[in-house]
């Protein structure tokens, strides 16, 4: 019987390219989510006037909803892919969840405007790198 | 109200998952029937539960909030499973993990104090206006 021996781990820039693929993914579908909902408009509000139904079909009915949640799903997979070529979880979920916030917020600034103030720059500097610090 | 069920929901159905599928015997892919059998343990089942709960949440903060404001300000729920960790479950935390903590809990205040929405152009055309209106009628009063 030939027991097979364990697969290398992938070297420098191939473990690079796995985290920003799932970095890339995560941002696009984290900010195409987010603007479906800013153009959706106050969900409580939309409850409140055509109740749960009609908020649910004002979500579900907005394409770039699907769009965000598409990308949610391929940064999933990119993640299984990763963790499936040896690339240790206490490397690439640190690393992925810290610089995605601060790609978040480079991403929400250039495509929905969002005004990314000194104060909310330091607070994803200082949550990215205490997210490093817990997870890793 | 609704960025705390964010902060608590993703983490507790995390763990939840992992207690579930822990439990359970090594699923294989010669099985993958096995898996559909996985989501209706009790365990398995309240992690999804909890995890719809923390989509719609979230969906909510973003139909109200910034991108750049609900991220930060429920990332505290790392925090919340740190402490979980550390009190109910006694698992040891090092210097490290507490210095995280430390900054994650600095960083959410810090967003916290500012707004959770961007001022758009004609919600601010909007504001200006209401303050000549306020402004017009107390020059009317006088």
């Amino acid at each position: 019987m030939i027991i097979p021996s364990p697969a290398p781990q992938p070297g420098f820039w191939a473990a690079t390219a796995m985290i920003a693929a799932i970095v890339l993914t995560s941002t696009a579908g984290e900010v195409l989510t987010a603007g479906a909902m800013q153009s959706i408009g106050d969900l409580d509000e939309i409850r409140a006037r055509s109740g749960l139904k009609g908020a649910i079909r004002a979500v579900v009915t907005c394409p770039l909803f699907f769009a965000g949640v598409g990308f949610l799903a391929l940064s999933f997979f990119s993640l299984l892919f990763a963790l499936n070529q040896r690339l240790p979880l206490s490397l690439v979920a640190p690393a992925s969840a810290s610089l995605t916030i601060v790609t978040d917020a480079i991403a929400a600034k250039i495509f929905l405007k969002e005004n990314v103030d000194r104060r909310r720059w330091t607070s994803a500097v200082l949550v990215c790198i205490g997210v490093y610090f817990l997870a890793h | 109200m609704i960025l705390g069920l964010v902060a608590l929901c993703a983490p507790l159905g995390d763990s939840c998952l992992s207690r579930g599928m822990t439990r359970l015997p090594q699923i294989t892919l010669a099985h993958p029937a096995s898996l559909i059998a996985a989501v209706f343990t009790p365990w398995i089942a309240v992690g999804i539960a909890m995890l719809i709960g923390f989509f719609a949440s979230y969906l909510t903060a973003l139909s109200w909030a910034d991108l750049t404001f609900v991220l930060p300000a429920t990332a505290i729920g790392n925090v919340f499973v740190a402490l979980i960790a550390r009190f109910w479950l006694n698992e040891p935390i090092s210097l490290e993990r507490w210095a995280g903590i430390v900054l994650i809990t600095i960083g959410v205040g810090f967003v916290a104090q500012g707004p959770a929405l961007t001022e758009r152009p004609a919600a601010a055309d909007l504001t200006k206006a209401e303050e000549a209106a306020v402004q017009l009628g107390e020059e009317h009063v006088r």
